[in-house]
């Protein structure tokens, strides 16, 4: 039996832990002390979770102890193995495990009133079912976001006849039986049940139609639930580190959410139920494109001529896409860029707020292979400097390169900002095929009288690229 | 009642401004890391998991509690470390 220590230590001791919070997310602002910043939350974490353990109301540590052995050991693992690329799955299904844990908990309050048999107050019903509901749909979405980045489900957005107003009217259940269950009263765990039940469905219904290559708005909302989920736990509990830190996240997530939706010019709406990159039923995808003229062609090129090019430029930008990650090819590109700086080459590396599968997720892959966080450049940063610049050399990205986001409104991508690689006196696109990007799209760029393409696998291109540009 | 949920919700309200004001600080290169590493705050649910885990309960609510620790947990160790092995690398980059 632990030592009780009176209540409002306790509550200091969660007091703290929230300001550590908050100075860990603000010396994130910087490479220089984020790593200090994380490491002051996890100090704050370390604190709440033994104020906890000292809380009087605990009397027996069995399942505790053996639910953070199993859970600590499950989470170095994964936390230690998984690959950078791999990184947009990782935080799913740590975030779904967030968001289940925030479920069962408000369930669990829920069934402490039953049996009880007591009458559960309209504020408390309100705050359990809210965070139970969210909860669910953050944990079952989470868990078909990881299944969508990892392969074991169709990337593609999945659609059905029907499927909206499916999902609407199993919304409007849910939302109808958790009215019902807050206006009688009465606890009734069958009821619960399934309420709890049809919102882990609805998680699932949520995210299946929406497409791989807006993952990084999905996980960005999902977070935000599972923020949202823990502070409705807290209004329950009367908990105020948990309303803290989840509203904080929830504000992150939000925020992440927009900026995303922004980077492609896309209403939050839009990407939610425009089963954005399904699978058009009717005739190939991209044939017979009125955009693409007859008789256009592509420009092949040889891996000599690029690495000529490249080692007698002044400046080169390179514009990494999925694709690279892919490939692996981010050590690769790495070494090039390297070679090109000792020939006094300049380099920059333009990164799309979406390149990758998450928010940010290149600059950590760029940051994986070494390639210092000075030569990364943003979207508003890089933009204007395509004009002065010899090569823009295209690894792996499609979509966020293509013009036609500036000038034909009726392309599902006008208005998303692009970087202007055909600004660039010179566009070299490494790429594995014709294949259209995410969007399904034809990209006119390809056929800029400047471009020029290098089909092949991207490691592989890059390593002779190197090779050929070491015997210049 | 009123009264708890008035404070409650004052802290609420308050949280959304400082998370939003801490957060549009945070720069773009570092998104992914704030993702994971808030992520991992958010793992604080495991406060409230322990909460009904310590509770002397028949073996089906033990068994549920027992599932939210480890999730908890998972979430919490998981998000830490994944977020400090991404950002040894940016502290690497500099040189």
């Amino acid at each position: 039996m632990l030592p009780h220590p009176p209540a409002s230590a306790i509550r200091v001791a969660y007091l703290i832990a929230s300001v550590l919070f908050i100075l860990g997310i603000k010396m994130l602002s910087s490479p220089r002390s984020a790593r200090r910043g994380n490491t002051l939350a996890a100090a704050g974490m370390l604190l709440a979770l033994i104020a906890t353990l000292l809380d009087r109301e605990i009397v027996s540590y069995g399942t505790i102890l053996a639910g953070v052995v199993v859970g600590g050991v499950i989470g170095t693992i994964a936390a230690r193995r998984v690959a950078m690329t791999a990184m947009p799955q990782m935080v799913a299904l740590f975030n779904g495990s967030g968001g289940g844990a925030a479920a069962i908990v408000s369930s669990l309050e829920y069934l402490r009133f039953a049996r009880a048999d007591l009458p559960v107050p309209p504020v408390m019903s309100v705050t359990i079912l809210v965070g139970a509901l969210i909860g669910a749909i953050s944990f079952t979405g989470s868990i078909v976001a990881f299944g969508k980045l990892q392969g074991l489900v169709t990337e593609r957005a999945v659609t059905y006849p029907l499927q909206k107003p499916l999902n609407l009217a199993l919304f409007v259940a849910i939302v109808g039986i958790g009215a019902w269950l807050v206006w009688t009263g009465q606890p009734n765990p069958t009821v619960y049940a399934w309420f709890a039940g049809l919102s882990l469905l609805f998680g699932v219904l949520f995210v299946i139609p929406i497409g791989g290559g807006d993952m990084p708005v999905v996980i960005s909302l999902l977070n935000s639930f599972t923020g949202l989920a823990t502070a409705a736990t807290g209004f329950s509990l009367h908990n105020h580190v948990l309303i803290i830190s989840g509203t904080l996240v929830g504000a992150s997530g939000t925020l992440l959410t927009y900026l995303m939706c922004k980077a492609m010019n896309r209403p939050i709406t839009n990407v939610l139920f425009g089963a954005f990159g399904a699978v058009k039923a009717g005739g190939p995808k991209g044939a017979a494109r009125p955009d693409v003229a007859e008789g256009k062609q592509v420009r092949d090129v040889s891996v000599e001529d690029v690495a000529t090019m490249l080692a007698y430029a002044r400046r080169v930008i390179i514009i990494p896409g999925y694709g690279l990650a892919v490939a692996q090819a981010q050590h690769g590109v790495r070494e090039l860029a390297e070679l090109l700086k000792s020939r006094g080459v300049e380099v920059k590396y333009a990164i799309h707020p979406v390149a990758g599968r998450m928010p940010g997720h290149m600059n950590v892959l760029l940051a994986e292979a070494n390639v210092p966080y000075e030569e990364l450049y943003d979207l508003d940063a890089i933009n204007p400097e395509f004009d002065e610049t010899d090569v823009a050399l295209v690894i792996g990205a499609n979509d966020v390169v293509n013009p036609a986001a500036r000038s034909d409104p009726g392309s599902p991508i006008y208005g998303m900002p692009i970087l202007d690689a055909d600004k660039a006196q010179h566009i070299v696109i490494m790429k594995r095929s014709m294949k259209p990007g995410f969007a399904g799209i034809e990209n006119e760029l390809f056929y800029d009288p400047k471009a020029m393409m290098l089909f092949g696998d991207a490691k592989d291109s890059i390593s002779k690229l190197t090779a050929a540009v070491k015997s210049v | 009642m009123i009264e708890q949920l008035l404070t409650d919700l004052t802290i609420f309200i308050l949280a959304i401004f400082v998370g939003y004001e801490t957060i549009s600080k945070v720069p773009v290169i570092l998104h992914t890391p704030l993702m994971s590493g808030t992520n991992a705050i958010h793992g604080i649910v495991l406060v409230g998991a322990m909460l009904v885990a310590g509770m002397p309960e028949g073996p089906f609510v033990t068994a549920l509690a027992f599932v939210a620790v480890v999730l908890g947990t998972i979430n919490v160790v998981g998000g830490f470390l994944v977020t400090d092995r991404m950002l040894r690398m940016f502290a690497g980059g500099r040189r």
